[in-house]
């Protein structure tokens, strides 16, 4: 391209961040940029005050909460919230490990089974191809619906109560596997395939040694997207889990939204009455500080990893 | 088997690809290679996905649990369609049916006109900086839970302590119980549905806008056309495949609603009923509240009606643009 249109190259280089003269003419007016900036500017406020709506009431004393109600900013600045949650260390604790093992190794058994597939996909020539393609297809099309999801999965294949319900059911998906399929078909030669067969690799050393180690963005995405949504779940929870020991951090949020005095019930364990430990406890700030446990790493991470979701939503939308 | 054969095979394979059609290739140790790598996610298809694809039929059963999930299965009455005759008998079903298909529509006007809009105006900001930190805020509800949201809501919408409510009272307005107030939610339910879902589209369709050739533009601007020309005949034409992609996949799942926003939210308050219930939240609340029948009928409407949706909107695509269609 920049063979093309030396001249626009050479002013793009001499002066970066003032685009050259054209450009400047074919854009948007000065007022008009103004206000949309305006405009872009309240609406990514809108998205974020909410979030600091909520720390703000994660780091506030809980006389100040029961007296003025939630604020931007805190009328008496306190820890308790979270002194409390680290008082609680048992329950919080175990519900981070349950939501942190779950994600690594819900993510790490989906990327290994979407690729898989996707890679078997891939294969031009393959025998089944036409099958597994439609294994693939049809779950997109038409599922058994929630009931029928539901009894399968808690009685017949019995995993209501422990763990494999919250990482199984969410590992695969017909869209991942779709990205992968059309990911190894447009990025890894056919010839680097077809020659390493002539040396003898079986499909499984090609697939292991050749395919995923130059694949991987797509493994990125496929573990962002699998990662930020088993750390976001609840919904299996809800389902499959009557036992509050194998809650994650977002059902025990959910559990806590619905009925504060469930943190009151695990620290009444602890020797103090539930009455009179729901009376002391910093409930509101308490709360507050569980979303921001829960908010917080994905906010600190999701701005690197953007554009790995980004280029997954768009290899998406481009059929194989 | 030999290195011979394999070569052999592999030279076969190579050829075979021009081979004439409905000649059959011969099963070759390739094929059983792949095989063997795709049958853990065949296995995980078929028992997530196919099992339960069966088992949709207990809609037309009473189904009681009786021991383990075969045996109930199996002693379990066939009734026809008497679940879909109580079914169809309760008011509730219309007016369910009629939330989730109307929630859908607007969803899906809006959720294509503002991250589209969105997407477009955001591409003509001057600061390239300013725009992918607007960007990257506006992402950030795509990556909230459900649970998570309503606990932001709940800080601004709670009757004693939310930050609205203490704004009313310093205006000298009184305290209201926003979450009793059937009139207000699905308003709101929809801004929320465009909260969390704004971000995630417009970055979907400036990765298009950023797709096109810029010489288009260049082209366009030196025989005059104003910024809203050159959007309309270039942006938007060029813009067409993705956004009917988009359409496609909302209106396939016209009949399924995101259970998160219409069950969570509202945190399942009784006087909201009419307004927040939909297909989704129905299933779920009959299977936990009582008999599976009625649940499971709804839960097959919903699957049948989704399977019909999806089919029929891929048709019409394919009928209008073959390239965007899905299947």
């Amino acid at each position: 391209m920049g063979r093309q249109r030396p001249g626009q190259g050479q002013i793009r280089i001499k002066g970066k961040k003032e685009p050259d003269g054209f450009e400047r003419f074919n854009r948007v007016s000065k007022p008009a940029n103004v206000v949309l900036n305006i405009v872009f500017f309240i609406m990514a406020m809108a998205c974020i005050i909410p979030v600091v709506l909520v720390v703000a009431i994660s780091f506030s004393a809980e006389e100040s909460i029961q007296e003025y109600g939630y604020h931007f900013i805190p009328k008496i600045f306190s820890l308790e919230g979270y002194t409390f949650l680290v008082s609680q260390s048992k329950m919080i604790v175990r519900a981070l490990g349950v939501s942190l093992l779950v994600t690594i190794a819900g993510t790490v058994l989906g990327v290994i089974l979407t690729t898989l597939m996707g890679y078997v996909l891939s294969r031009p020539g393959y025998k089944l191809n036409g099958f597994l393609t439609m294994v693939v297809f049809i779950p997109m099309v038409f599922n058994g619906g929630l009931v029928s999801t539901y009894f399968v999965n808690s009685q017949l294949l019995g995993l209501k109560n422990t763990l494999w319900a919250l990482i199984l059911p969410l590992c695969v998906s017909s869209f991942n596997v779709v990205i992968c399929r059309t990911f190894f078909k447009s990025t890894v030669p056919e010839s680097l395939i077809e020659s390493a067969k002539m040396d003898g690799a079986s499909q499984f050393t090609i697939f292991s040694r050749i395919v995923m180690p130059i694949s991987l963005p797509v493994l990125a995405t496929i573990g962002l997207f699998l990662c930020f949504s088993y750390w976001n779940d609840w919904y299996q929870s809800m389902l499959y889990m009557e036992d509050s020991k194998l809650y994650s951090l977002q059902a025990l949020l959910n559990a806590i939204l619905t009925n504060i005095q469930m943190l009151a019930k695990n620290a009444a364990t602890m020797g103090l009455g539930a009455a009179e430990m729901l009376a002391k406890m910093p409930q509101e700030a308490a709360r507050m500080a569980i979303v921001v446990i829960i908010v917080a790493p994905i906010a600190c991470a999701y701005p690197f990893f953007q554009k790995y979701f980004i280029s997954g939503l768009t290899v998406g939308a481009v059929k194989g | 088997m030999s290195h011979e054969v394999d070569k052999a095979a592999v030279k076969k394979e190579i050829i075979g690809n021009k081979r004439p059609k409905g000649k059959k290739r011969r099963w070759n140790r390739d094929d059983t290679e792949l095989t063997l790598l795709a049958l853990p996610t065949t296995i995980w298809y078929f028992l997530f996905c196919f099992v339960p694809m069966f088992g949709i039929v207990i809609a037309f059963k009473e189904f009681r649990i009786n021991g383990r999930f075969l045996k109930s299965f199996w002693t379990s009455e066939w009734v026809g369609v008497n679940n879909f005759k109580f079914l169809f008998a309760t008011k509730d079903i219309w007016m369910i049916i009629k939330n989730t298909l109307s929630y859908n529509i607007v969803f899906i006007i809006l959720g294509i006109v503002v991250p589209v809009a969105a997407a477009i105006a955001i591409g003509q900001l001057h600061s390239k900086k300013l725009m992918k930190v607007y960007q990257t805020a506006m992402f950030m509800p795509y990556f909230l839970s459900w649970v998570v949201v309503t606990a932001l809501v709940w800080a601004f919408l709670s009757f004693d302590k939310g930050l609205l409510n203490n704004l009313l009272e310093s205006w000298g307005m009184d305290r209201q119980q926003w979450y009793m107030k059937p009139q207000m939610w699905p308003p709101f339910l929809v801004f929320m549905n465009l909260w969390k879902g704004v971000g995630y589209g417009m970055v979907v369709y400036l990765a298009t806008i950023t797709g096109i050739d810029k010489t288009y533009y260049e082209a366009a601007g030196i025989d005059g056309a104003t910024i809203w020309q050159q959007v309309r005949y270039i942006t938007l034409p060029l813009m067409k495949t993705v956004i009917i992609m988009m359409f496609i996949m909302n209106v396939g799942r016209i009949f399924y609603s995101d259970f998160g926003l219409f069950y969570q939210v509202p945190r399942d308050s009784n006087s909201l009923y009419d307004v927040v219930y939909t297909l989704d939240v129905y299933v779920y609340k009959q299977l936990r509240t009582s008999t599976t029948g009625m649940s499971a009928a709804a839960a097959f409407i919903q699957s049948l009606a989704g399977c019909v949706t999806i089919l029929t909107a891929n048709w019409v695509v394919r009928k209008v643009d073959r390239e965007s269609a899905m299947i």
